[in-house]
């Protein structure tokens, strides 16, 4: 949109310039463009397509070959059928209850705080202290997996959402850096009247900075809502319970049951109709708020 | 003391009120730096030294894992060549295709955030869900892409069954899942000031000159980022890999995270996983140390820097 206006306000004609006074080359590389892209974009949909239509196929209609690529007639009560052969409510409700919001709700909460303090307050020392936490934010996860195992089986913590949730209530390093990264842009004016007008600084943080910063809060309470709900090493590492479960051990529960040939029929399409509905409130949520996600996603490469 | 008495008379009462103030607020970092962050890495340092099975005391054995693991391990060097060869092509292969996605996308084209969208997806997707459709996809008998190959009297490609074949599938599926490069890629070619490609293109430049004299100069600092988190993300994939081959066929796709995740949660030795994850760790840093270093030859900071 706006290179599009810019382009139009600089140059009246640019087309005369891109071309180099050769048209046939431009056309060439337009239709290069396109003949590249559109079967790549096919590409990149293929799979996520292929999850939702064998979703609605039957058995006869996964096996046969050549492939469908449209079934009919379709079968959606696979969705149901499929969510029933194991409690796949139960994984539901811990996966939101027991993990995504509290992890969502600790996490933004804390790093809100620790931003602000690494950004709207001047203390000696802050900046060279915040470069330990964009170094946090390199070190490999691998590292401290092991030793924290250790720690939380010791705290007696195994077997519960405890240690996937109660690290985010110290914040994590990366959203820190994000809503560091917004709060700075706000101008300093804004605080010191407060502070004038005597407001404390969690005053301020919660009635100045936080209405103003809604759109950096939703993109990262986004971002730590995706971590969560596709997070599968943390509970493979402390889950044992199954009715601890959370959708992602689920589904892995499902597709090991699935591939016991004979166990049950219509295992793959019952397979891709609960992948299709765990995947579901990501591509939804993804849908509502593409320009949350875009807007996130753009501002982590910035400074990098 | 004469330190901190000096201290008091450098900071005004106004700045020892910040820095008090500044330390309440950055407190839960501080502490969760140091609990879980700091305390584990020297801890798991101490284990490493150990034979640690989590039942009896852990043992003090010196620097017996690491050697064990270097001159007498016979997994550890097949583990630390497949997981070189999916990082070594994943990460270019896959920085390389989001930028050049990137490219055609910031050009004039119709339905720009339709093709971004749908590139994007994959990339958030829940892991879980998108390996049992790869896996689907990917099958010998009734996996789809085999299916189209014999319908045109093609071979079949045994995508997850053969060692030769397991690991560039699993790039296959990781490139796939590329999508955030793209948005990034793209946002920073936004960035870039189109009077300078008009500059550029009133003195004569091609369209390659543009792009090998404007575009890569002016994104590097975003390549080099995306290099350096490609390369963390990649040397510790776990969740694909282990839905999709379990390590195998015959140890062909046994990846770093994957040997690390058996040795400590199948087989309890807590002391040479610690001397694993330390290992990864300086090869990271080592690889990062590369890339930083070579960046001041190719990466342009405006002159900024």
């Amino acid at each position: 949109m706006t290179t599009i206006a810019s382009e139009s306000r600089t140059r009246p004609a640019p087309r005369q310039y891109h071309d180099t006074g050769n048209r046939w080359q431009t056309i060439l590389l337009e239709v290069i463009k396109y003949a590249v892209l559109i079967p790549l974009t096919l590409s990149f949909a293929f799979p996520l397509y292929w999850m939702i239509s064998s979703a609605l196929k039957v058995d006869s209609q996964v096996y046969t070959m050549p492939p469908i690529l449209l079934p009919f007639p379709i079968h959606p009560e696979n969705f149901i059928e499929g969510w029933q052969i194991l409690p796949f409510t139960r994984y539901a409700v811990n996966s939101v209850v027991f993990y995504t919001v509290p992890a969502v709700a600790f996490t933004v909460l804390s790093s809100t705080i620790v931003a602000y303090g690494f950004s709207r307050i001047r203390w000696p020392g802050r900046d060279t202290i915040f470069w330990l936490v964009v170094m946090t934010m390199m070190l490999p996860w691998a590292v401290t997996m092991v030793p924290l195992f250790i720690t939380f089986k010791w705290l007696g913590w195994l077997d519960t959402y405890r240690p996937l949730v109660v690290p985010a209530l110290f914040s994590h390093p990366y959203i820190v850096f994000l809503l560091r990264q917004f709060f700075m842009t706000l101008p300093e004016e804004l605080s010191d009247a407060a502070r004038i007008d005597g407001a404390s600084e969690f005053g301020i943080l919660f009635r100045i900075i936080l209405p103003l910063t809604k759109p950096a809060l939703a993109v990262v309470a986004l971002f730590r809502f995706l971590w969560a709900w596709n997070d599968y090493l943390g509970p493979l590492i402390y889950l044992r319970d199954e009715n601890r479960y959370p959708l992602a051990l689920g589904i892995e529960q499902l597709s090991r049951r699935a591939n016991d040939v004979g166990n049950f029929s219509n295992g793959i399409p019952y397979l891709m109709a609960v992948s299709t509905l765990v995947a579901l409130p990501i591509i939804v949520t993804f849908f509502f708020a593409q320009r949350t996600f875009i807007e996130g996603i753009s501002l982590t490469g910035m400074k990098g | 003391m004469a330190a901190s008495t000096e201290k008091v008379s450098r900071y005004t009462p106004q700045e020892w009120r910040n820095l008090r103030l500044g330390l309440l607020f950055v407190s839960p970092w501080a502490l969760g730096f140091l609990l879980f962050t700091i305390y584990p890495l020297l801890s798991s340092l101490y284990y490493s030294l150990t034979r640690y099975d989590l039942l009896r005391p852990p043992v003090f054995l010196g620097a017996k894992n690491y050697l064990t693991l270097f001159f007498d391990d016979p997994h550890f060097w097949n583990v630390m060549y497949n997981t070189l060869f999916y990082v070594g092509l994943s990460v270019p292969f896959g920085v390389g295709a989001a930028f050049l996605i990137a490219n055609m996308l910031n050009s004039r084209i119709v339905a720009r955030s339709f093709f971004r969208s749908v590139i994007y997806v994959p990339s958030i997707v829940p892991a879980v869900a998108s390996a049992m459709v790869w896996q689907f996809l990917m099958n010998v008998q009734y996996g789809a892409i085999n299916g189209v190959l014999r319908y045109f009297g093609l071979p079949i490609i045994p995508f997850l069954s053969n060692p030769g074949w397991a690991k560039p599938s699993l790039i296959l599926v990781a490139i796939w899942a590329q999508g955030a490069a793209v948005v990034i890629f793209l946002a920073a070619l936004q960035d870039v000031p189109r009077s300078l490609y008009e500059a550029a293109t009133v003195d004569g430049a091609n369209l390659w000159h543009r792009f090998r004299n404007v575009t890569i100069p002016l994104t590097s600092p975003i390549i080099l980022f995306n290099l350096i988190m490609g390369l963390i993300v990649a040397f510790q994939e776990f969740t694909v890999p282990w839905l999709l081959t379990e390590g195998g066929p015959m140890n062909s796709t046994e990846f770093y995270l994957i040997h690390l995740y058996r040795n400590a949660f199948e087989y309890l030795r807590m002391g040479k996983a610690s001397a694993l994850a330390w290992i990864l760790f300086l090869i990271i840093v080592v690889f990062s140390l590369i890339i930083f270093k070579s960046s001041a030859r190719w990466v342009y900071y405006g002159g900024e820097k």
